[in-house]
């Protein structure tokens, strides 16, 4: 059945009635109205008690000598208080290695860990109980960054290498050499929603959870877990997420099972949202970086030989950390061709609370230190960046990435990196800033061009496959539910509309239902921008198989051939004519004893990766995009503007303009939050000070430049067969923003040729006044 | 004596007699009346997922101001018709900036649109004419989404608010208006019992009485800081006196002397006055807290928590401002630099009450320029305030008063630097070192979340050098990245 759809799309742009088409979010009208539902606003059960963690506010590192709950649990409200022993099954929520304890009983390994849980009335008398324990913990020194890690030789997973020829040999040989160091820091999600979850006991000890989650069957698996209990005795359900941006990936176990936890002690059902200065402190970040860079270049600048060591903080467990270090290591090309490269990985241990999964998984933190290497190179050769840019990028005959995939549209990302210079207007700009910071003492300004290519599928192979599962009623409504969750990137609406597509129904007809591990089981998480082309395919194949059933139903019963049905705007059309209504044939298809439900399956082709051996195709395709942005920096204080953004991006055919659009302005505002604003600041114990939105600033209205022109890319459709030749755009915008930082490195470099700035990300303005004062050394003030 | 608040919701009026004193206007409409369109973000009132609107009296004008109910106090809103999200739509169908939102794709998880809805609704009810981009984007400033990157908003805002008025809050306004009047009272408003209460006194003599009688209670104006007391510090706090009724502790007004600021006027109140004083001033003002902190927070309150980080006090000292403090004792009158002895410390006996800010005029010689450091330029506290007042004659200076936040425990005023300024020209930079370098004596900041230590010296000496050229060189377009004096100056951003 897919073959069907696939023949479609082989047409240059595909445009039926709802694909291709700007459609509103499905719950627009719900959220702006306030009747959309998120787990907090779930009417709660009858009895509901309210969880909230317990962890000691000093310890960062060292064993526990003793806990003393006495006045948690005498506290007023508390029903039960919580601990290590009262797990009937397996104390671990990680993703993988087994590594993260629900609650720990006897070394602390970050500020944050769990040791408790209380079980109250209300959630302020659990929190309030919270705050009452006494815990003595015999302090060990914690290892807090990158160095101290790298001091100590701590990982939580072994270093890992890609390499082509003899980088060494070619760099030391090389006419022009850079040799660089790099800080990058983390970030948080700062989803608006926080972590919640609320469990509901039922007969035989079965449990509900309704958990904001992007991983409704992770969420199942742990609970079973935790709770000793069969997964089949658990069901996880989630309609839509305040957004999950990577955060709800694994994090979102935790919370599952401490309210599972308590409903399965007491009884009742039993909620646990945390507080938004618990969420920033208990989970997991973006990975921030140590890069060191080496490279050799010609004397026009083109590449001959690069070493790249990328050093990540991963924190205490492993979690995610596997997937997102090789993302970053598959992204440390960016858009460039290396000849002989080295690129190596190691994924450092601290006593920090775990990072995990973030919008771009890695990937934007091996793209920065490609980006960095091009400004590194052209500053130091006197030359326009964009210029070197260009000379490295992939092109016929230097294709191959160092993991031995080769770039098959190389040729569009030159097309529409051109594109984007002209409509931006980039080299008139430049001649512009260049008479401006000629002429001004203060205020600096800088420009850059940079471009995105994203890999697109899960690098853990297994992953990329996905299930739907639609019910056609008698009154010819369809049922749709897949095992994609929407935390606000429109794929219930994607997702409806191809569903109304392939069943030749209106959009009002489908009805959008909550991802729900009892509808389709077994489901990867709703990440690596992988959403739409997993789960919409899924559900393609899904109402194929109803389709074939009707028409093969309808072909006998209404005596015609079935190539003369098709079924369109509500209708069963018979050579192209109105016959009957869905709704009547649905009627007569029920009454002739046709099935009229289908799971859907889909799993991606041609994708194969030999990680030991660095062999395969990792990625099904690649995501372009480039953005041109335009900073003004002030030389007294650091403080930055970004003047003008311009981008052109590659959504293949877009399956929604509006949601497409939405995600590329979304992901390059919260890239540059990461670049600019964004600052995770830890204390000299290794506590995280920065754990509320008072402290950790991510861009608002305000930082959003007035002249910001977001164009989709004209495209000739996916080459690879997605669906409707889509394609995917959760992430690849994240990285767009890296003009931004190359464009504060231009306006730093004005101050003084040849001299490439040590500037940290994020650029907070004391990271420029600090690249500023470097860079000025040794010279007048 | 009245036993109950009072306030507008849906067109009816609301009694309540029975709360805690430290219930918070967003637990009582997600836990009480369950009415859930109305999110928690933060806790904290950084966010703005939690904005709702309240409809007071100015002037006898009814307005509508954006305000976080997660830490606003419910008692705080007697006397205020309560406007939440699911109020909106009326029965011709979605609100005008619901529609355009709608629309215009300005939803994605949707967790933070009902408190967009909220601010856009304030917006729209402000009536601007020639709204800009830069106006909506002020305006939101205190409402964070981590979808969409705000354009799509912005877009909206202005479709939607740069239509006629015509909502059903337009349409009953003079009924709204009649039924605020008629809230309005005298009494002063007791709830609770002795040992715990939430008092909102209507006369002055009634607060310094039932203070004198409680000194353990807490004095509230905004809840802007004494929010996080309750929803983060989890704090106990048993006994609480609302300032915000009190007749005549929100005056403000402007004679020969100065200006007057009553110490509970909100800043939104307060704008009026300060920008007129200066533009940056002004400018300065758009960038403390949000709108909706400053449609709650007071002047008074930024100064009587003490704080160090606060961004009024330097620049109330700079241009020195004395304020008054009163007791059932009597009255007596301080200079603002004084008030502040040391970190946690401030010159204020038990039962004493700030009452009003006094701001002498700024001469004609006078020169002031104010200068906020943040990571983010809207809703940050600042890593450095500066404020500087620097008095010229022919062209040498010859009074200077540099006050600082966040370089000590306290505002304070960089002495050598002001003494080593005294006589230098303008025209004339290499002068200018021995103050600039007068910096490091002057202070030894901390370092925290916001700036180290260096930093913070760093560009407190960039700041002064900063100031130094503008006012020699009349103008602000080539030192400053945004918040120029000359976009102000045309009243773009007159509210």
């Amino acid at each position: 059945m897919p073959a069907d759809i696939l023949e479609k799309s082989e047409q240059p742009v595909v445009k039926t009635q709802a694909i291709g088409k700007t459609s509103k979010h499905d719950s627009a009208i719900k959220h702006v109205s306030g009747t959309a539902t998120y787990i907090d606003d779930i009417a709660e059960p009858h009895g509901t008690l309210h969880v909230a963690p317990g962890y000691t506010k000093t310890a960062v590192c060292g064993r526990i000598i003793s806990v003393n709950l006495e006045a948690v649990r005498a506290a007023p409200g508390v029903i039960a208080v919580l601990e290590a022993k009262d797990i009937p099954g397996t104390n671990d929520c990680s993703p993988s290695l087994g590594d993260d304890p629900v609650l720990t009983d006897d070394q602390i390994a970050f500020h944050g860990q769990l040791i408790f849980l209380v079980v109250a009335q209300t959630r302020q008398q659990a929190r309030k109980a919270a705050i009452l324990a006494q815990i003595e913990v015999a302090a060990e020194k914690p290892l807090i960054t990158v160095q101290d890690a790298l001091s100590a030789s701590q990982t939580v997973l072994p270093d890992y290498e890609f390499r082509r020829g003899s980088p060494e040999t070619v760099i030391k040989n090389a006419a022009i050499k850079v040799d660089f160091k790099s800080n990058l820091g983390g970030q948080e999600h700062f989803y608006l929603e926080g972590q919640t979850a609320l469990a509901i006991r039922g007969e035989d000890d079965n449990m509900l959870i309704y958990s904001s989650t992007q991983h409704p069957s992770e969420v199942q698996h742990t609970v079973a877990k935790v709770l000793g209990l069969d997964e089949a005795a658990v069901t996880v359900e989630v309609r839509r997420m305040g957004g999950g941006f990577g955060g709800k990936e694994s994090q979102a176990n935790q919370w599952a099972a401490l309210a599972a936890l308590a409903a399965h002690v007491t009884g009742h059902p039993c909620k646990c949202r945390l507080d938004r200065d618990d969420d920033m402190i208990l989970t997991g970040k973006r990975h921030d970086f140590e890069i060191q860079m080496q490279a050799g270049c010609d004397a026009s600048g083109k590449v001959q030989g690069v070493k790249i060591d990328l050093n990540a903080r991963c924190g205490h467990s492993a979690d995610l950390s596997l997937g997102i270090n090789d993302r970053a290591m598959f992204h440390a090309d960016n858009s460039y061709f290396y000849p002989d490269v080295c690129i190596s990985s190691k994924r450092l241990k601290t006593n920090t609370v775990s990072n995990t999964a973030f919008r771009g998984f890695g990937g934007p933190q091996g793209m920065f230190a490609a980006e960095r290497l091009m400004d590194a190179i052209s500053i130091t050769l006197g030359k326009d960046p964009l210029d070197i840019r260009k000379a490295n990028f992939y092109r016929s005959g230097a294709n191959t990435t160092p993991y031995g995939q080769s770039v098959e549209e190389h040729t569009l990302l030159a097309k529409l990196v051109n594109q984007l210079e002209d409509t931006a207007g980039y080299r008139n700009r430049r001649k512009e800033i260049d008479t401006f910071n000629a002429k001004n003492s203060v205020l600096k300004k800088g420009i850059a061009l940079t471009p995105v290519k994203f890999g697109i599928s899960f690098t853990l192979t297994h992953l990329n496959q996905a299930g739907a599962l639609v019910h056609l009623y008698r009154d010819g409504s369809v049922h749709l539910n897949h095992g994609g969750t929407e935390m606000g990137q429109g794929l219930y609406q994607k997702t409806a509309q191809i569903a109304a597509t392939e069943m030749g129904v209106s959009l009002p007809k489908v009805k959008i239902t909550a991802t729900n591990t009892s509808k389709v089981p077994n489901t990867s998480p709703t990440a690596a921008s992988s959403g739409t082309d997993l789960n919409g395919m899924a559900v393609a194949t899904a109402c194929c198989e109803i389709v074939g059933r009707l028409k093969t139903f309808a072909a006998k019963y209404f005596d015609v051939r079935e190539e003369e049905i098709d079924l369109s705007n509500d209708q069963l059309l018979i050579a192209g004519n109105p016959r009957v209504s869905i709704r009547e044939l649905a009627q007569l298809a029920y009454e002739n004893r046709v099935h009229l439900s289908s799971a859907g399956f889909y799993k991606t082709p041609k994708i194969t990766w030999d990680r030991e051996n660095i062999k395969g195709r990792p990625f099904h395709y690649f995501a372009y995009g480039a953005s041109c942005s335009e900073v003004i920096i002030d030389t007294l204080t650091g403080e930055m503007k970004v003047e003008r953004v311009d981008i052109l991006h590659d959504a293949g055919n877009s399956l929604n303009p509006a949601l497409d659009i939405g995600q590329i302005e979304g992901g390059f505002v919260q890239g540059m939050g990461w670049l600019t604003t964004e600052e995770l600041w830890f204390d000299e114990a290794g506590r995280l000070r920065t754990h509320a939105p008072s402290t950790y600033k991510i861009p608002t209205a305000t930082d959003v430049p007035e002249i910001f022109n977001v164009s989709l890319y004209e495209s000739s459709g996916n080459p690879e067969e997605t669906i409707y030749r889509s394609k995917a755009v959760g992430e690849p915008p994240l990285m767009l923003p890296i003009s931004v930082f190359c464009a504060i490195t231009d306006a730093v470099a004005s101050l003084r040729k040849g001299v490439v700035p040590e500037l940290d990300a994020p650029a907070t303005p004391e990271a420029i006044l600090r690249a500023v004062k470097y860079i000025k050394q040794d010279r007048e003030d | 004596m009245r036993t109950a608040i009072r306030f507008l919701r849906k067109g009816k009026m609301v009694e309540l007699d029975q709360f805690e004193p430290t219930t918070t206007l967003l637990d009582y409409l997600r836990l009480e009346e369950r009415a859930m369109g109305t999110k928690e973000g933060c806790g904290e009132g950084d966010c703005g997922a939690c904005t709702i609107a309240l409809g007071r009296l100015r002037n006898g004008r009814l307005v509508y101001e954006p305000v976080n109910s997660c830490i606003l106090l419910l008692g705080q809103i007697d006397g205020c018709e309560l406007v939440t999200v699911e109020d909106l739509a009326g029965p011709d169908g979605l609100h005008p900036v619901q529609q355009a939102l709608v629309e215009l794709h300005g939803s994605q998880c949707g967790f933070c649109t009902p408190g967009f809805v909220m601010s856009l609704f304030t917006l729209y009810h402000s009536r601007r004419p020639g709204l800009t981009r830069q106006d909506v984007t002020t305006w939101i400033a205190g409402n964070l989404c981590r979808c969409t990157g705000y354009r799509l908003i912005v877009d909206a805002a202005l479709e939607a608010c740069r239509k006629d008025l015509n909502d059903i809050f337009y349409l009953r306004a003079a009924e709204t208006t009649a039924r605020l009047e008629a809230l309005h009272d005298t009494r002063d408003v007791f709830i609770g019992t002795n040992d715990k209460f939430f008092c909102a006194p209507e006369s002055f003599q009634s607060l310094l009485e039932i203070y004198a009688e409680h000194p353990d209670a807490t004095l509230v104006s905004g809840a802007t800081d004494v929010g996080l007391w309750i929803t983060k510090h989890l704090k106990e706090l048993p006994k609480v006196i609302y300032l915000g009724r009190v007749n005549g502790l929100s005056t403000c007004y402007n004679d020969e002397k100065g200006i007057r600021l009553g110490a509970a006027a909100s800043y939104a109140l307060a704008e009026s006055y300060l920008k007129t004083i200066d533009p940056d001033l002004e400018n300065a003002l758009t960038r403390i807290g949000s709108r909706q902190v400053r449609a709650s927070g007071t002047i008074g309150g930024n100064i009587a928590n003490g704080s160090p980080i606060g961004d009024m006090p330097p620049m109330l000292i700079a241009l020195g401002a004395e304020i008054e403090l009163q007791s059932i004792r009597g009255r007596r009158t301080l200079p603002l630099e004084s008030f502040f002895i040391d970190y946690g410390k401030q010159e204020i006996a038990e039962n004493e009450v700030l009452t009003s800010i006094h701001i002498p005029h700024l001469a004609r010689q006078d020169h002031f320029r104010a200068y906020k450091i943040t990571k983010r330029f809207d809703q940050d506290i600042s890593a450095v305030m500066a404020a500087f007042c620097i008095s010229l004659k022919d062209g040498r200076v010859q009074r200077a008063r540099l006050a600082f936040g966040g370089m000590a425990g306290i505002p304070k005023r960089a002495s050598t630097a002001e003494k080593a300024l005294l006589g230098v020209s303008l025209d004339d930079p290499l002068s200018w070192q021995a103050a600039l370098n007068a910096m490091e004596t002057d202070f030894t900041p901390l370092s925290d979340m916001r700036a180290s230590g260096t930093y913070r010296r760093d560009v407190a000496r960039g700041l002064l050098k900063k100031a130094l050229i503008e006012i020699s060189e009349n103008t602000s377009v080539n030192t400053r990245v945004q918040g120029q004096r000359e976009q102000l100056a045309g009243g773009a951003h007159a509210c």
